[in-house]
């Protein structure tokens, strides 16, 4: 029989090679035509006599990449659809539909023939997940392959057994943290865990696979025998009532139990290890198509996959413009952000040319990727021969002529007028009339930096986010007089160096660094509230933010929100900022010099890596008993803030697409995740109910809650930011 | 409604609970079975008339297992007519089934009944029963679950308690129970353990360690700080009371209560019922109540049930002349004093769980019988007594003297 994405080819011993390789996409996945597919291939294996046992292997350098999630957002589009006539019947087929892999692979494992996964690459999600459903696993040793269930890191979880066969190949002590974190396992390291039988070369793959069958391999796994026994005991043991309550706490501690994903993994697990295979795996069942339904799912979905991949494949690169050649960069400036722009060029492949005013400045620069490699080699992650090429790439220099021939050169020097215009000066001469210049900033006017340049068509902004090598986000800047080619000079260099973009129009602190002082800012204004600082601290975790605001205060630093407040003040007026906070950074940063995280005191305490709240801020305002705030309310203010801000971004046109807005949230400074992103805050919200909450935060708390007009009017038409400025929609009028 | 009249209570010493205990070798029934033996000798009492004995146990399994009250019923001989029924809501299981034996004397279904509770926990651990708490997420999330123990240190930070403080209230009620014991404020009710051929096994609580002094107590280190690290114990106890930074762990075998067997008996009935079985009452069960606390606190049900049975009551704690807070742990009694602006003359004046030991399902009926014997003792009238319960919860019980 033909298939579209599988090959089948039966040896002479009777052992059927299963050969995934999808026409047209790099990597295999799960989609409905090639489960109908897989499915077809296990039921002939299982009832065709001359069929002794299976091999399923990859045509692709990779094994399976997961499940196509466009297939679950249709799943859940039906569901909706259907949901409001017949909700039971609704439910009943979201149900079946979402477990048809689960019970796929369950019939392949218990078809009576053993099947063992050949492994060419990684293999992640529903991938792993048939994996794991093989009775043997092998994998390419030569192929920098991993394995793992990352669907929780997109809102979902292992829906297709993992959840139940991980914890009975390895003790829940064990397989919880793959399970809840999502981690990735290079072979050698699942090798090691005893997730994989065995690794071998590639060529050696399919062969290693059949001998074990033919060494009379059989087709049952150690959960269908009768003897089995869990791998960490019984659930109601001294330790498996040990691991349960720490895995409960730890996920609590780690999640804020903000991810109904997470939490599904927990529960699924708990109760799967209760009960034999298909009845535990019933249970995975209902708890994914639960989770499917969760709007945290379907905002991480958007937001974190497909939004991510759209926007990181060049959603917003002008089309007509030919791919730019990026034969060499240059970057001016060696300090820690200029030094990082160098490390994650030279790790493209791309060579660079670092430039500071002295041989030693620029020397030290270089060293920043010396280090960054020597870690990677230490950890495995890179070898000396890798390190040594990176290395090469990098030419530190005090001479302005070495951007001689620069495709592309970035600026990331001091963020200070007239430092930037001295080293554009500088570099001047050298540069044709081709080359794009980036400035990297991230409060200064692009259209303003473009005047020190000769043609401000060519020029952009690129905001790369500290530590360069670790955030994956670039806030791209458009000037009033950018140009198409610095656009698309800037996207594929983003591309290149494997980081997201997002593209926004000139503005004070642009998006990111205007929103997240908002953040900083209610941080602040709770503090003088009387709000105790530790509450402060942990509604911020709590609401989903990776740090509370006083601890980000004091890793921006304290003096320089101080600064950017009296650059607020003297450039629009003493009426754009809040005197309260003005006076409360004043105290802090110029009073009583905490500066913040560099100074060794802010709003915190530091002694190495420790770190404690200052008592003394006890002293400038004086906490009122936590009774007297509602924790819900807290958590609440510090999301509003900033997806309020973000609203009022959108209205004045420096963002222009939805995604970009819940992408940058999410990359650029952690916002909440689980919300999707700032924008996917106010449409899980609505629009209604978040217009009256920011009112009621206006009465309450003031004027910087007050909602702006596009919201209200999206509030009264009922109407959401992925409805209203639909980016499918928006593409397709553009186009 | 009748009125539930308390005509006696019996206790076993508390033995400590470990394989070198001396109640090490009795079996849990046995326990129980003796504080059964003992109510019904002294008072003469035919079992023909009692309806019923309900017993407090919080690890019901093994030899605890199945309606240990029915087995202990059979044990000491009782007449085959007497039921028996076991019940669990953990620390204050003992004081329930006082509560629950009173309240079938209070709706006029039964005469004459005994409520008590046994724990043997040197023979079965602690925790021995499993259950979902801990380890279903759906109810380990809600429940903010957490060992007792951090929940104790939580109490402490949240409301101010230092090392040193927790430490001075565990030496007091180690002087107060040395004393009482000295003064023989107990002999009323404690009954020796015996073996088969009537020998002493234990006649006397050998949990207290009446030497200990402030230096001793600071030698110890704080028992749950590693646990509540290494598994995320901190977060939970910080997500439910964000206000807290840190918590600070301040407690430790020396102030927190401490492991040991025991059993307890409290008979009790209506007027009538006594008159019949010629029983003489000493006090009557003026009000009781439960109720669902802070579960990340958990240890603080105290308040909230004492607040709860009082306002029912109509009663105000200057009513009250003494009060019995379990000692489950220093904190807890101190957050109860805090709460009510009391200083420590009336509560727990002959001591408590910190240096005589809580046999979990038990000792809410012995705090009962101390209190009783006290007020006798003093020629008062009215106690309070409460304790608090895992998982969130309180029991109270407001007894006076007829």
């Amino acid at each position: 029989m033909a298939y579209q994405n599988f090959t089948v080819e039966t040896d002479k011993d009777g052992i059927a090679l299963v050969t995934w390789d999808m026409k047209g996409r790099a990597m295999n996945v799960f989609d409905l035509k090639a489960m109908e597919e897989l499915a077809a291939i296990v039921e002939d294996i299982a009832t065709n006599d001359s069929i002794k046992g299976a091999v399923v292997t990859s045509g692709k350098d990779s094994f399976c990449a997961g499940a196509d999630l466009t297939m679950l957002e249709d799943m859940l589009g039906a569901f909706t659809k259907q949901a409001a006539k017949k909700p039971e019947a609704a439910m009943q087929m979201l149900f079946d539909e979402s477990r048809k892999l689960s019970l796929l692979l369950r019939r392949m494992e218990t078809c009576g023939k053993p099947v063992v996964a050949a492994l060419t690459g990684t293999a992640l999600g529903g991938g792993f997940e048939l994996a794991l459903a093989c009775h043997y696993r092998v994998a390419a040793s030569d192929s920098n392959g991993k394995v793992g269930l990352p669907e929780v890191k997109v809102g979902l979880f292992p829906g297709a057994g993992g959840t139940q066969r991980l914890t009975r190949m390895l003790a829940p002590i064990d397989a919880l943290p793959l399970l809840l974190q999502g981690t990735e396992l290079a072979f050698s390291k699942a090798k090691a865990m005893g997730i994989i039988n065995e690794t071998v070369p590639a060529a050696d793959l399919v062969a290693t696979a059949k001998k074990w069958i033919v060494g009379g391999g059989e087709g049952v796994q150690p959960w269908d025998r009768e003897k089995f026994k869990l791998p960490g005991g019984p659930v109601f043991s001294p330790n498996g009532m040990q691991t349960f309550a720490a895995a409960n706490a730890l996920y609590r501690k780690e999640t804020f139990d903000l991810y109904p994903g997470i939490r599904a993994v927990m529960s699924a697990v708990y109760e799967g290890l209760l009960m034999p295979m298909d009845i535990a795996l019933r249970i995975e069942s209902r708890y994914f198509a639960h989770v499917l339904r969760t709007p945290q799912a379907a905002a991480m979905i958007r937001s974190l996959f497909i939004s991510m991949q759209a926007l990181s494949k060049g959603a917003r690169r002008p089309a007509k413009v030919p791919a730019t050649k990026l034969g060499r960069i240059g970057i001016i400036g060696a300090g820690f952000m200029g030094a990082g722009i160098a490390y994650v060029s030279a790790r493209a492949g791309i060579p660079v040319v670092l430039i500071d005013r002295d041989q030693a400045s620029a020397d030290r620069g270089k060293a920043h990727t010396e280090d960054l490699m020597t870690k990677a080699v230490q950890r495995g992650k890179a070898t000396e021969e890798a390190k040594g090429k990176v290395l090469s790439l990098i030419t530190a220099s005090d001479d302005y002529s070495a951007l001689k021939g620069c495709d592309l050169v970035i600026e990331a020097v001091f963020e200070d007028r007239g430092v930037k215009a001295e080293a554009m000066a500088k570099a001047a001469p050298y540069l044709s009339a081709d080359t794009i210049i980036a400035s990297n900033t991230s409060t200064l006017p692009i259209t303003s930096l473009a005047e020190n340049v000769a043609d401000p068509e060519k020029f952009i902004g690129i905001h790369f986010f500290s530590p360069v090598d670790k955030m994956m986000l670039v806030e791209v800047i458009m000037g009033k007089k950018t140009g198409d080619r610095a656009l698309a000079a800037a996207l594929d260099f983003i591309r290149a160096i494997r980081k997201t973009p997002i593209v926004v129009n000139d503005g004070r602190g642009f998006y990111t660094s205007r929103t997240v002082m908002t953040y900083i800012r209610e941080g602040h204004m709770m503090l003088l509230e009387g709000v105790p600082p530790a509450m402060i601290e942990n509604a911020g975790r709590m609401a989903g933010m990776p740090v509370g605001p006083l601890s980000l205060n004091d890793e921006v630093a304290v003096d320089l929100a101080w600064k950017i407040l009296q650059a607020t003040k003297k450039d629009m007026g003493a009426k754009a900022i809040d005197p309260r906070q003005e006076a409360l950074l004043e105290e802090m940063a110029v009073k009583r010099g905490r500066a913040g995280r560099k100074a060794g005191k802010g709003f915190y305490d530091y002694d190495g890596r420790k770190k404690q709240l200052w008592p003394g801020l006890a002293e400038i305002v004086e906490p009122k008993p936590a009774e007297s705030f509602d924790i819900e309310e807290l958590k609440q203010r510090l999301l509003v803030a900033q997806a309020l801000e973000t609203a009022r971004i959108f209205e004045e046109g420096i963002l222009t697409d939805v995604r970009e807005a819940d992408v940058g949230s999410i990359l650029g400074f952690g916002f909440a995740p689980w919300a999707g992103g700032t924008l996917s805050y106010i449409d899980m919200m609505g629009t209604d109910k978040f217009v009256k909450t920011a009112k009621k935060f206006q009465k309450k708390y003031g004027e910087r809650f007050k909602p702006n007009a596009l919201l209200v009017d999206m509030a009264a038409k009922g109407d959401r930011f992925y409805v209203r400025f639909n980016p499918e929609k928006t593409r397709k009028k553009a186009a | 409604m009748a009125d539930a009249l308390i005509f006696d209570h019996v206790r076993t010493p508390r033995g400590r609970g470990k394989k070198d205990g001396s109640l090490h070798e009795v079996t849990a029934v046995d326990l129980a079975a003796q504080t059964l033996d003992a109510i019904r000798d002294r008072n003469g009492l035919d079992t023909t008339m009692l309806d019923d004995v309900v017993l407090g146990c919080v690890d019901p399994v093994g030899e605890a297992g199945s309606d240990i009250a029915r087995m202990a019923v059979f044990k000491a001989g009782y007449d085959t007519s007497v039921p028996g029924v076991q019940i669990n809501r953990f620390c204050a299981s003992g004081l329930d089934a006082v509560n629950f034996a009173a309240g079938e004397i209070i709706s006029g279904q039964h005469g004459l009944t005994i409520g008590g509770g046994v724990e043997s926990m040197s023979r079965v651990g602690i925790g021995a029963s499993g259950g979902s708490w801990p380890v279903d997420p759906s109810v380990a999330l809600p429940a903010y679950y957490m060992p007792q123990g951090i929940s104790a240190d939580l109490i402490a930070t949240k409301y101010g308690f230092s090392r040193t403080e927790v430490d001075a209230y565990a030496l007091e009620s180690q002087k107060r129970a040395a004393r009482a014991w000295k003064k023989g404020y107990f002999k009323n009710s404690v009954v020796p353990v015996r073996d088969v051929n009537g020998l002493t096994i234990l006649d006397r609580d050998e949990h207290m360690r009446p030497e200990t002094t402030m230096q001793s107590l600071a030698s110890l280190n704080p028992s749950f700080e590693g646990m509540a690290a290494m598994a995320g114990f901190d977060a939970v106890g910080i997500q439910a009371h964000p206000e807290v930074e840190k918590i600070n762990y301040v407690h430790h075998a020396g102030n927190s209560s401490g492991i040991v067997d025991g059993a307890a008996a409290v008979l009790i009935g209506s007027k009538q019922a006594g008159k019949k079985a010629g029983l003489k009452p000493r006090a009557r069960i003026r009000a009781y109540a439960n109720i669902g606390s802070d579960p990340a606190l958990m240890l603080t049900g105290p308040v909230d049930v004492t607040k709860k049975v009082l306002k029912r009551s109509g009663m105000s704690l200057d009513d009250i002349d003494l009060i019995e807070v379990n000692e489950a742990f220093a904190s807890v009694v101190l957050r109860f004093m805090q709460a009510f602006d009391l200083d420590g003359e009336k509560v727990n004046v002959n001591g408590g769980a910190i240096a005589l030991g809580h046999p979990l399902g038990a000792t809410g009926a012995m705090l009962l019988g101390t209190a009783l014997d006290e007020l006798e003792r003093r020629d008062l009238n009215t106690a309070l007594v409460t304790l608090c319960i895992g998982s969130g919860m309180g029991t109270a019980t407001i007894i006076e003297r007829v």
